[in-house]
């Protein structure tokens, strides 16, 4: 599902919005938690998941191309992690793993 | 560290479109709900900008309790992974996005 796919989902839900309308929720919600996780605050979800930073610290990286060493400067990445009832949705029936879908490129 | 909670997410929604509170909150939980449903259906949900939320099955394997040392299998599962965009990664970093990225 991608977001437009979301958005559609959102639209045909609710008939009395309009679609710029339902752009603006579904983009302020993700943009509310990017501009949350930029302050370096923790987004959190009960039953659907939390989202926080995590610190890297700098290290010395090497250019798979050339070989070349290069300084990688301290860095925050992004962290999702699940919540218990969201965890719980996606296991259930997980003991018959039957996927009629074909597997999803892994990137 | 602040929390970000649903209620300020809501509060968003209602200062940005116009709706009630309650609306807000009501459109807030079907977002949250519809990724959910994907997610559990075995989807991956995309959301350009943002990232990549994707479920992967893990096969089984022998775990260790640590605390005992008893080898325990653990059964093949499904869990959720989140992919972040370069986007949002730039974003949390404070650097330029660069261009003709998602």
């Amino acid at each position: 599902m991608t977001k437009s796919e979301l958005i559609a989902h959102l639209a045909g839900a609710n008939p009395h919005l309009r679609q710029p309308d339902v752009e603006l929720i579904v983009s302020t919600i993700f943009e509310e938690i990017t501009a949350a996780l930029a302050r370096g605050d923790r987004v959190e979800l009960r039953g659907f998941g939390a989202f926080s930073t995590k610190a890297r610290d700098p290290r010395t990286g090497r250019n798979p191309r050339t070989g070349e060493t290069v300084e990688v400067s301290a860095k925050s990445v992004p962290y999702f992690k699940p919540g218990k009832e969201l965890r719980e949705r996606i296991n259930k029936g997980a003991t018959s793993p039957a996927r009629r879908a074909p597997a999803r490129a892994t990137a | 560290m602040n929390t970000v909670t649903r209620a300020q997410l809501a509060e968003a929604v209602y200062a940005n479109v116009g709706l009630s509170r309650n609306e807000s909150a009501a459109l807030l939980e079907t977002v949250l709900e519809r990724m959910s449903a994907a997610l559990e259906a075995g989807e991956a949900v995309k959301i350009s900008a943002f990232g990549t939320f994707l479920v992967r099955q893990k096969g089984q394997r022998i775990g260790r309790n640590p605390k005992t040392g008893v080898e325990v299998p653990i059964l093949p599962r499904k869990v959720l992974s989140f992919r972040p965009s370069q986007v949002l990664k730039a974003r949390i970093n404070h650097e330029p996005v660069e261009a003709g990225e998602e």
